[in-house]
């Protein structure tokens, strides 16, 4: 038989290389999957436990304003009350959020409409040096900048969700920021043109044109903006005060989710009640990413419908 | 265009006793998801014969190509059926090693692709991955190769120098010298040349007359005074049918089918 | 008129907004290093850490951090590129991988203190690691997974799909065209994500504080015998690492001179970030040079 028609119907080398090739990245992806599983299998087997293992009642978990797991209250209920955390943690984002968006819109608007050169050149390199700036650097200037500042102006201690707010304003502006000018850059050119052809000014046009064009982009950097702010753990932790109460004011010290968590998980037994009420908290925190990542979808898809 | 009848075709049959077939394809059909891109296309490709195949742009002509070697199977939704013969083995099947095959069934591009690796490397690279490790062997068959590619006059000086430093025409023989340094049987050209300038298609023109004495050569061209230079014999794609297939002269001089003859005389195209 | 005056103003607006953003980065980056710079000297960045006294250093937690990266760079650079050409090469159109790539998208997203809570849970718990460098690189690991996988698979799809072609028609499989041919061609785009990844994974603390742990055991620096406890490179002993060491002593430190000494933390910490992304730059190009050069 002709050795080449003989070679033609045997497995070859290549073959079993890209069957090897295509088992070793499957095996890869795989297990990016199953840490995505296992990491809500593991939190939530955890996170549920309080209400199924511990029976505490959810409705009360979420609205009850008093948090003190260790302790039972005249009912003989232990006190997990949820609340001052839930609300420290959506204050200091959404907080966090107003006072970043205008500055990231501004800021987005003059590197693409009004500076293009500076704002490649000087502005685009500065937020990547703020995204690179590590957490607990930003927490430890929060600590001995605007904490002190706080405490000049306003009185009390410092801590509290005002100066959250401001460590987490800049943490997030180069997130909103970077989105932002993707999304106006992402504007047609004819749109700005025929504006600019009507005799509108360049303000009018960004204003009334190019703006409402990229607003579901900006709201998509807005929500990945508030991701991270309410996924942020020591910066705000080291700011806040870390007092399990309802925050009643912005400069009295008050908790997040993130701050409970990252001071008590060390502090309280495995399988306690105390302990699971933290891990229902990390639920909480998982859920709440999962909600950002569904709205940013949304608004994706709202977005591509309008244009 | 006008219209024509794609039930009319006039297609050679070659006597088995007189030519040597190379490749062959038998009711060959292509479909890219729900829809068909060729049509029971059944042609045969003399061994050391230039074979063209012409035709208007979305004619089918480099699909048909693409199909003979299998490289339409690395794009999704794209099914191939019918029978393409090689040495007595139906390749259009799951018996046959696809990547084997390739070795004996080699390609060049539309646009020139060398590896971003210097030009030995970029010859070697293939044969030393296929188990070829004698250097002496792998040093002279760059040499043969490029000398055959017409280009080792101007790069035997400097063959550790990045590929990507040539000219596009040298890119291009570059690729062809990667090619027939496989030793394979019959080299497949999906328009070679339409890349390239009017002096270096000139060379690689000539380069594809002297390797016919080595390979068997399948070439799709848009350019017809350049099926007409160099090949032997020539077959007319249009809307996914093979037409004709014949003798290059008498295809350009007395085409029998209509179509045919509207698009040589240059009527649409 | 009015609309150009309008014009001006907002025009004025959006350059003040511009200016305070940089001015920020300028008194944030002056701040740490006029702060910082002063206490750090060889002996700070050699000397073991103090609980008690003042004088400490941040020997131990500077070599805990970059073991720590090491450590969960061998273990995510072939993952990723392994997962990274699954996605780029071979994942094809429908349903699985749409849930393959939104499992990635939530776990970039994932706040690190919930992955940090993952680890201590299962490595530090469950496999009994207990607190250690093995359990820290593991966590960084899944920490980076998402953010590298991207970045192989953008990498290698910025390469024309006419190279797997040429390497296919000679014969090649589709696996060894990727990994001669792809990737050494994608190779500029992979190591300037890699060390970006690096940067990030070198100042993350809040994935550490449960499975690395918060202390800093001394290190005998002439013992290398992995085995050892007290060797550097054991990978079982608990290791506080530089961006911890920062949180620890500004939530619970009881030396007198912390403020100082986590003003100098900060400022190395911001130095070797700096540093990342700046070798990220400058390796990308070079070795992007040295490719297409002759």
């Amino acid at each position: 038989m002709d050795p080449i028609k003989a070679s033609l119907l045997k497995k070859s080398r290549a073959a079993k290389s890209e069957t090897r090739g295509k088992l070793l990245s499957l095996f890869c992806i795989s297990l990016i999957v199953f840490i995505v599983l296992a990491i809500f299998y593991f939190v939530a087997s955890k996170g549920l436990a309080t209400f199924f293992h511990d029976k505490v009642n959810l409705g009360r978990f979420l609205t009850q304003s008093s948090w003190n797991p260790s302790l039972k209250d005249s009912h003989g209920r232990p006190e997990v009350g949820a609340l001052p955390m839930i609300l420290g943690s959506f204050g200091v984002t959404f907080l966090a959020a107003l006072l970043a968006t205008p500055f990231a819109i501004g800021a987005g608007i003059f590197m693409t409409e009004i500076s293009p050169k500076r704002g490649e050149k000087i502005l685009q390199p500065v937020m990547e040096l703020l995204v690179g700036i590590p957490s607990v650097v930003y927490g430890f200037i929060g600590l001995s900048v605007i904490v002190p500042a706080v405490r000049t102006v306003f009185g009390g201690s410092g801590f509290g969700i005002l100066a959250g707010t401001c460590v987490l304003f800049v943490m997030i502006l180069p997130t909103v920021t970077s989105m932002t000018v993707d999304a106006l850059k992402s504007v047609p050119r004819y749109y700005r043109e025929a504006s600019l052809a009507l005799g509108a000014t360049r303000w009018q046009t960004t204003w009334k044109v190019v703006l409402r064009a990229a607003t579901p982009g900006i709201l998509t950097g807005v929500v990945f903006g508030m991701a991270r702010a309410f996924g942020e753990a020591l910066a705000v932790q080291m700011v806040i005060g870390n007092a399990a109460l309802l925050p009643h004011n912005l400069i009295t010290p008050a908790s997040t989710l993130t701050s409970v968590l990252t001071m008590g998980i060390g502090n309280t037994v495995m399988g306690s009640l105390a302990n699971n009420a933290l891990w229902s908290l990390a639920l909480l925190l998982l859920l709440m990413s999962l909600m950002f990542n569904l709205l940013v979808r949304l608004i994706g898809r709202k977005g591509a419908i309008s244009r | 265009m006008a219209d024509y009848d794609l039930t009319k075709t006039h297609i050679k049959q070659f006597s088995e006793t007189k030519h040597e077939i190379a490749l062959s394809t038998e009711n060959l059909n292509v479909y890219y998801g729900d829809k068909q891109a060729m049509f029971d296309a059944s042609l045969q490709f003399e061994r050391y014969r230039i074979t063209a195949l012409i035709g208007a742009s979305g004619s089918g002509k480099s699909t048909y190509l693409r199909s003979l070697n299998r490289m339409n199977d690395n794009i999704a939704n794209t099914r191939v059926t019918g029978k393409i013969m090689y040495r007595d083995v139906d390749i259009n099947s799951d018996e046959v090693d696809v990547y084997k095959m390739r070795e004996h069934i080699g390609m060049v591009f539309q646009r020139p692709n060398p590896f971003a690796k210097s030009i030995y490397d970029n010859i070697t690279f293939a044969l030393k991955q296929h188990g070829q490790k004698d250097k002496k062997y792998l040093d002279e068959i760059v040499e043969t190769s490029l000398k055959q590619a017409a280009l080792w006059d101007q790069v035997k000086d400097s063959l550790g120098k990045s590929a990507l430093a040539l000219s596009g025409g040298q890119q291009q023989r570059l690729c062809i010298a990667r090619a027939i340094a496989m030793k394979p049987d019959i080299l497949l050209m999906d328009e070679p040349a339409s890349a390239l300038d009017p002096i270096s298609t000139n060379t690689v023109e000539e380069t594809l007359i002297r390797l016919k004495e080595k390979f068997t050569i399948v070439i799709v061209t848009h350019n017809m005074q350049q099926a007409a230079r160099i090949s032997d014999y020539t077959a007319f794609f249009h809307s996914g049918h093979a037409l004709e297939f014949d003798e290059t002269r008498k295809i350009f001089t007395r085409p029998k089918i209509k179509a045919a003859e509207d698009y040589v005389s240059g009527h649409f195209g | 008129m009015d609309a150009k005056k309008w014009d001006k103003i907002a025009t004025g607006v959006l350059t003040a907004i511009a200016g305070f953003i940089v001015l920020l980065l300028a008194s944030l980056l002056g701040y740490i290093l006029v702060r910082g710079l002063p206490h750090v000297t060889w002996g700070f960045l050699t000397k073991p850490s103090q609980t008690f006294t003042k004088g400490g250093g941040i020997g131990i937690q500077l070599f805990n951090s970059f073991y720590l990266l090491l450590l969960s760079m061998i273990i995510s650079v072939p993952l990723s590129i392994g997962a990274g050409i699954y996605l780029a090469e071979y994942a094809p159109k429908n349903w699985v991988t749409n849930v393959i790539r939104t499992a990635i998208e939530v776990l970039s997203s994932l706040p690190s203190v919930v992955v940090g809570l993952f680890g201590f849970l299962v490595f530090v718990i469950q496999f009994k690691f207990g607190f250690s460098i093995l359990a820290g690189a593991l966590v960084l690991t899944v920490f980076n997974l998402p953010l590298l996988t991207r970045n192989v698979e953008d990498a290698l799809k910025s390469i024309h799909f006419t190279q797997r072609e040429a390497g296919l028609a000679l014969g090649l499989s589709r696996y060894e065209t990727v990994k001669h041919v792809i990737i050494p061609e994608a190779l500029p785009n992979i190591i300037t994500g890699m060390i970006l990844g690096a940067g990030r994974v070198f100042g993350e603390a809040a994935a550490l504080i449960y499975t690395a742990g918060q202390s800093a055991p001394v290190l005998d620096f002439t013992n290398w015998n992995p085995a050892n406890i007290s060797s550097p490179l054991n990978p079982m002993r608990p290791a506080e690492t530089l961006a911890v060491h920062i949180w620890k002593i500004n939530s619970e430190g009881i030396m007198p001179d912390a403020s100082a000494v986590s003003a100098g933390a900060s400022a190395v910490l911001i130095i070797a970030v700096l540093l990342f992304n700046w070798l990220a730059r400058v390796i990308g190009k070079h070795v992007y040079r040295k490719m297409t050069a002759s």
